[in-house]
């Protein structure tokens, strides 16, 4: 990382965690940022992040990957499947190898075929949702533990850590509520509390994509079939092996965070993705198609599924509330800082509503939350997508000499 | 049209529909099952009129669905919302139903009308976002469907709206029979066909009129064939934009109705949520015209109804998920394999024609 970089970073990190210690601060919400939230999220975030990257391998190839869902239901699947007769690493494999079926499927008809993406990738999300579900039933009926919708359990767990020597002292700083520093422990303990070894993995193939996307010549070759794969194919770059490439390994990232969210569940059932899928799609644009964004806009869908998860004393949307209003007036804040008037006007204003809801109700249904990451994806497309740059072939079916 | 049109256009369809048969075929030797007696029991049971009345009812919701989606796909926007701008419609539909108490005609107008503004709305709000912010409406869209969901499940759980309509079940108050649309028993006595069935003929006509036989379907389809083409010539490209996205979603607002006002009469959480997906589907097997989607969404319906009873033979009825999804998969590919040879030949012809003359000269 260069030094910019890092310093780009950890002032970011730095005003977040400020953020969070004021919203905990005034809501007296220990909740926001204690270790068992920060633990949780990682693992709500995972799955999520995983479909993020997928999408970010197959869109920097430029093969929009709308079947991302049905990749994710595939992995789900296998990883019900192979995990509940040969333990938890099989459900792994299998649920990676699963979603690239999903991924060469779409390579078939996208790349080879050329059919327009985004129609070959609905075509994937509904086979998928059949297959699994006809094979869950001829599969998982008879079998003891198991039901017409849903795997018997995955034999087996994979290893999590707990760094005790780190977690405990941290946790007993965090529960003082010290301003700032009690938050900073809570988030530092809950990545070392229960960390799952497949969170680890998401998060070295995060490392990994970024090194080879942007620092191999692999990753040139492969973002310039992204870019322009004519230009590409002139310097000898062979596209069509890249961009299958990309879009297999796409399903197995897609199909790992579906083997995620069985694994976490024990089980396989029937729509456990709930959408998960798309929204890492979401993430990805979020994040401008890179990982950093993409991991960011995962944990934030993590951190809100959480707290409106374990919200047991109906204060945490409040919480969330709290803090959406002080971001956006941070937002405004930069807003007017770089003369942009309009914008800041809309931040405030939205700022200044949920301020007033915040203090106008004693607690918010959990729909709130329930909608809130979406809403939230809407305003950062709204305000962002301008600067947002998605690869410029993104979508643009490719055949070999056939330059348009 | 002439005669070879017409012919590769229905080759495609029948190359889909022959492979993926086949592939099912492959599919129940696999697992065991006698292909003969499935798909035998499957055409014995979609041919009686009682399926034949579901089916034809089932045909009605996707139809539209389809038609809402086609819309969009036909200046090349890609309206996903579909799914939350029908249960965001059915529900408004529903409440204003149920509060109705007028001739069946003046209440049936009105909760038509509202559920198309409704839907309207939600599916302008992605056209505003794109419009003005440059966001693309594949994503907004598929945020706008789980914010639709959000909202629903706040109104029925959470407000006065929802009632207890039957054991457990929270949902709006019944529509009085005025309100409702129940429909004829043409095929079979005890399974009338919905009302809507003859209302989504009118609007299909009507969109056929319309995109076919008017000024701005015209504009709509130059701006899908290029847009740059389109703005040169003096076609607003934005208006068409927010003009499409809100037919597009008017359409989808009906997607609930049929069900709602030939069926259960109250929007419960237990209302179907991806209609509109199964309407992607459909307006690409009937490349968005009025005729094939109505085939496509006859030819989905009877999978999805015929199957019902597959159970019975030790098969899950999913198969004819499976079915659609291989059909989709390869009645598009084969489309595009279709359309390259086409061009190829006329290339070709091309040519050979140019040659000829060069020949002469």
């Amino acid at each position: 990382m260069t030094y910019l970089k890092s310093r780009r970073f950890i002032g970011a990190a730095f005003t977040a965690i400020t953020i969070l210690s004021i919203t905990r601060t005034i809501t007296g919400n220990g909740d926001l940022t204690s270790t068992v939230t920060i633990a949780q999220a990682l693992v709500f975030a995972s799955p999520i992040a995983l479909a993020g990257l997928a999408g970010i391998w197959a869109e920097r190839a430029g093969v929009i990957n709308i079947g991302l869902e049905g990749m994710m239901i595939l992995g789900t699947f296998g990883a019900g499947w192979a995990g509940w007769q040969w333990g938890v690493w099989a459900g792994v494999l299998a649920g990676v190898a699963f979603g690239a079926i999903g991924g060469l499927l779409l390579a078939v008809a996208a790349v080879t075929f050329g059919v327009d993406q985004i129609i070959a990738g609905t075509a994937i999300n509904l086979l998928a949702l059949g297959l699994t579900k006809f094979l869950a039933i001829l599969l998982f009926t008879d079998a003891p533990g198991g039901g017409q919708a849903q795997s018997p359990p995955i034999k087996g767990d994979i290893p999590t850590f707990t760094l005790e020597s780190i977690v405990e002292p941290l946790t007993a700083l965090h529960e003082k509520g010290i301003f700032f520093v009690s938050d900073l422990a809570g988030l530092v303990a809950g990545l070392f509390y229960h960390l799952s070894l497949l969170t680890i993995i998401t998060f070295l193939l995060f490392v990994m994509t970024s090194y080879l996307l942007w620092k191999t010549a692999f990753g040139l070759r492969l973002r310039s079939a992204g870019e322009n794969p004519w230009a590409a194919d002139s310097l000898g770059v062979k596209v069509v092996q890249y961009k299958y490439a990309a879009v297999v390994f796409s399903g197995m990232l897609a199909g790992l965070g579906g083997a995620y969210l069985s694994i976490a569940s024990t089980i396989y059932r029937n729509g456990n993705t709930a959408g998960r899928g798309f929204i890492g799609l979401a993430t990805m644009i979020f994040g401008d198609w890179r990982p950093g964004g993409t991991a960011a806009g995962a944990i934030m869908f993590g951190y809100i599924d959480t707290l409106r998860l374990i919200d047991t004393g109906n204060q945490n949307v409040k919480g969330l509330i709290l803090l959406g209003a002080i971001i956006l007036f941070a937002i405004g804040g930069i807003m007017l800082r770089k003369a942009k008037r309009n914008s800041a006007i809309g931040f405030l204003v939205l700022g200044s509503v949920m301020i007033g809801a915040y203090f106008s109700a004693t607690s918010f249904p959990p729909e709130v939350a329930q909608v809130a990451p979406y809403i939230t994806t809407l305003l950062v497309l709204a305000t962002a997508s301008q600067n947002l740059r998605p690869p410029a072939a993104d979508g643009v079916p490719y055949r070999k000499g056939d330059h348009h | 049209m002439n005669l070879r049109r017409i012919g590769t256009s229905l080759l495609a369809p029948a190359i889909g529909l022959f492979i993926s048969l086949a592939a099912t075929a492959v599919i129940l030797i696999v697992i065991g099952a006698s292909v003969s007696t499935v798909f035998s029991s499957m055409w014995n049971y979609g041919t009686s009129p009682r399926a034949m009345s579901l089916m034809l009812n089932l045909a009605t919701t996707y139809f539209l669905s389809a038609l809402a989606v086609s819309i969009g796909f036909k200046m090349n926007l890609f309206n996903i919302g579909v799914n939350g701008q029908y249960v965001l419609g059915a529900l408004a539909g529903a409440v204003v139903a149920s509060n109705l108490t007028l001739p069946t005609i003046a209440s049936l107008t009105i909760t038509l009308l509202v559920a198309m503004v409704v839907g309207a709305a939600w599916a302008g709000i992605a056209a505003w976002l794109k419009v003005a912010r440059g966001v693309s409406e594949v994503i907004s869209t598929i945020m706008l469907n789980f914010i639709a969901i959000g909202i629903i499940s706040y109104i029925i759980v959470r407000t006065s709206v929802g009632t207890e309509t039957s054991l457990n079940v929270r949902g709006t108050k019944l529509i009085p029979e005025s309100g409702m649309l129940r429909g004829v028993a043409l095929l079979d006595p005890g399974t009338p066909i919905y009302g809507f069935f003859f209302i989504s003929i009118v609007i299909g006509i009507a969109y056929w009129f319309l995109l076919n036989r008017t000024r701005f379907g015209f504009d709509l389809r130059a701006t899908g064939k290029s847009a740059t083409a389109a703005r040169t010539s003096g076609v607003q490209s934005n208006r068409m934009i927010i003009v499409t996205m809100l037919l597009s979603g008017a359409v989808a607002g009906l997607v609930g109705l049929p069900y709602l006002l030939g069926e259960t009469g109250t929007y419960s959480l237990q209302f179907p949520t991806d209609w509109g997906f199964t309407g992607i589907a459909i307006a690409l097997l009937g490349r968005n015209n009025p005729l094939g989607i109505a085939l496509g969404a006859i030819l989905w319906a009877f999978l999805d109804i015929s199957s019902g009873q597959l159970i019975l033979e030790g098969v899950p009825r999913e198969i004819s998920t499976i079915m659609q999804g291989l059909i989709v998969i390869v009645v598009v590919i084969s489309y595009e394999i279709v359309r390259r040879n086409q061009v190829k030949s006329e290339q070709t012809s091309v040519a050979k024609a140019l040659t000829k003359q060069e020949a002469k000269v």
